[in-house]
């Protein structure tokens, strides 16, 4: 009993930085309509910054996170306008995911001629070690990214529906052109989008290499991924869906892969979300939206 | 030559375009076979020359379903996985069966045994659109290369042993018995029977079907199910029909090529490098890059595409980076509406011809 309340605490923890990926993601889609492939390298390359300021340069742990975030925000706000902006407007969808594939090729590549190939240890950003109740042990790590993802989607959620810029972000949403003839600038919009998946992917990436120490150039493909599908699997495009998404693909990995068979974890997850999408096309919290002739 | 000048203006659009489809494949297979039987070529292009066949065969094969069914497929090198796997046991389980005609049956085991998965799994995921079903293809072929990663199977004097976690759980006799596939080391000793002949071969037959297939009475009604679903639907067109049609093709072309790709290499692994979704994506740069729904594009783009980081080799590490660099470059310049103007306002033939756009009459 013991060992499951520890897996499902493990879980949890896996899925709280899932879920953050995921928000970052699910923004970017439902404003931009794009699916952002660099967003699992922009983790990585936060991860490469605050392991490059705190262990490299021995500054101080806060330091190198808020080094990460703001990198990162530049960053992301930077792929933007050069890569992605130009295709907004292109005939085919396409060709912006396959830009995209192009800058994740290019960040991972970038990062393997500045840092290597051989993987760095990360070590752990949380000042405070092994939380113990009864029986259970609480690692500092798990708690940390629990707390930061609540933290983050409930400040998300406050900032979407109350603020101005929030609100601009729900229309571009639902309606670009229409968002756009209210007066509200959807360039701006989407650079904001893209400035704050960014930045939340670079507390992912801490939290990230804080619980799986191991770093190196693709350290972001795979979570990336997961993250996509944690969207998906919540309903792209909605914020709650993305976080229960998440937590919900940690929490059945680490269960599959401590009780069925490790290799097969993977499998198993994506099982899941074939399913979940079978009987819910558009995922968990997704809207059905009726296709009108 | 008159004669012949006068028959291809009298050609149709479409047998035009075919005919230099073909006739353009069929220059470079006499050229490269040539120039290879001449000892002509570097070691490294003799390397190359089975990849790129399978290269182009999967590029047309995803250009089938993302050009003209008009559905993105991140999944399609678990087709090729399948292909790879079922036609390498084929294969070893046959050891005294002569090289050709095995290998000829091995491709086709391939390519049914990837289109017996490609029917399957696109019963449920066609239902779905958009990026739901790019999503749900990616996990497809992550969940085709995970299980071939845990998959053990053996043989022995009692019959076939199969396992998902280890090669002692096969209850296999393990003096006697033959392990034919090995998990994470995947299937070694496949006869490397894949020649540059062959593969042309099979690339031909590839393009015949998929170029018959479009332009036949059923690929316009994929196509149309690609341009407006509702109002093909309305027409009478049998939505689910086509889009399986399509898609079940493909996957069998992707077995051809998976097979193909078997029996070029020495050992089968499926890493993530292999047959994860980073080849799929591989392949859907050839398709966009070639110019989504060209067939021909899709054949150069996945040339090209192979053969720049390959060239690139001597500058090792900064090859990708550059790869990268070009594949931003190109998209942009191609797909961006304002970089499409401007080379429509200065383009090469205008200024040539000094008058407004309408040239070729």
């Amino acid at each position: 009993m013991v060992s499951f309340f520890t897996n499902l605490i493990n879980g949890l923890s896996l899925g709280s930085i899932y879920a953050i990926i995921a928000i970052g993601y699910t923004m970017v889609y439902g404003i931009a309509k794009m699916l952002n492939f660099a967003h699992g390298d922009i983790i990585m390359v936060g991860a490469f910054i605050a392991y490059t300021v705190i262990s490299t340069f021995k500054l101080p742990v806060w330091l190198g996170i808020v080094a990460a975030v703001i990198v990162c925000t530049c960053l992301g706000v930077a792929i933007e306008k050069i890569a992605y902006k130009p295709l907004r407007k292109a005939s085919s969808p396409l060709a912006v995911l396959i830009t995209a594939i192009g800058v994740s090729y290019f960040l991972q590549n970038s990062a393997l001629l500045i840092f290597g190939s051989d993987p760095k240890m990360f070590s752990s950003v949380v000042p405070f070690g092994n939380l113990t109740i009864g029986p259970l042990q609480i690692p500092g790590t798990t708690i940390v990214s629990i707390v930061v993802s609540l933290v983050l989607v409930g400040a998300l959620q406050l900032f979407i529906n109350k603020t101005k810029p929030g609100q601009a972000m729900l229309a571009c949403a639902q309606d670009r052109d229409a968002a756009s003839l209210m007066g509200i600038s959807v360039n701006g919009t989407i650079t904001l989008t893209f400035a704050i998946g960014s930045a939340m992917a670079a507390i992912a990436g801490v939290l990230l290499c804080s619980a799986y120490p191991t770093l190196s150039p693709t350290t972001g493909a795979m979570p990336g991924i997961k993250a996509f599908v944690a969207a998906v699997f919540g309903g792209i495009g909605s914020i709650p869906g993305a976080m229960i998404g998440g937590l919900l693909l940690g929490i059945i990995e680490i269960l599959s892969r401590s009780y069925i068979s490790s290799q097969l974890s993977d499998a198993i997850v994506f099982s899941v979300l074939i399913l979940v999408l079978l009987v819910r096309p558009t995922g968990i919290m997704g809207k059905v939206i009726q296709e009108k002739v | 030559m008159g004669r012949i000048k006068t028959y291809f203006s009298t050609m149709d659009r479409t047998s035009r375009d075919d005919f230099i489809t073909y006739g353009g494949l069929l220059v470079v297979f006499i050229v490269m076979q040539g120039l290879l039987s001449a000892g002509m070529l570097s070691n490294q292009m003799r390397g190359l020359l089975v990849p790129l066949c399978v290269y182009a065969i999967m590029a047309i094969a995803l250009n089938l379903v993302v050009g003209t069914l008009g559905e993105l497929s991140i999944g399609h090198a678990g087709f090729m996985c399948v292909g790879a796997f079922s036609s390498a046991f084929f294969s070893k389980i046959n050891p005294d069966m002569p090289d050709l005609p095995r290998f000829i049956i091995a491709i086709i085991i391939g390519g049914v045994v990837a289109g017996i998965f490609g029917f399957l799994i696109g019963i449920p995921v066609l239902r779905l659109n958009g990026d739901y079903l790019a999503i749900v293809t990616l996990a497809f072929g992550e969940i085709i290369k995970n299980i071939i990663n845990a998959l053990y199977v053996g043989v022995d004097e009692k019959g076939y042993h199969f396992s998902l976690s280890s090669v002692n759980d096969m209850g296999m006799d393990p003096l006697n018995g033959n392990i034919i596939i090995n998990g994470p080391q995947g299937v070694t000793g496949t006869p490397r029977s894949a020649t540059f002949a062959i593969s042309m071969v099979v690339l031909f037959i590839s393009l015949i079907v998929i170029l018959n297939l479009t332009h036949s009475r059923d690929g316009r009604a994929i196509m149309a199910v690609r341009d407006n679903y509702i109002a093909a639907e309305s027409v009478g067109i049998n939505i689910t029909r086509y889009k399986l049609t399509a898609f079940t093709i493909s996957a069998v072309i992707s077995g051809f090529a998976g097979a193909l790709y078997a029996h070029n290499l020495a050992t089968l692994v499926a890493t993530p490098a292999r047959f994860g979704y980073n080849m799929s994506i591989m392949f859907l740069v050839f398709v966009v890059l070639g110019g989504i729904g060209s067939t021909r594009g899709a054949i150069v783009a996945s040339v090209v595409l192979t053969l720049i980081p390959e060239l690139l080799r001597p500058i090792q590490s900064y090859r990708m980076l550059i790869y990268a660099i070009v594949l931003i470059v190109i998209m942009l310049v191609n797909w961006s509406p304002k970089s499409r103007a401007f080379m429509e306002t200065h383009s090469l033939k205008r200024f040539l011809f000094k008058k407004g756009g309408k040239e070729d009459k």
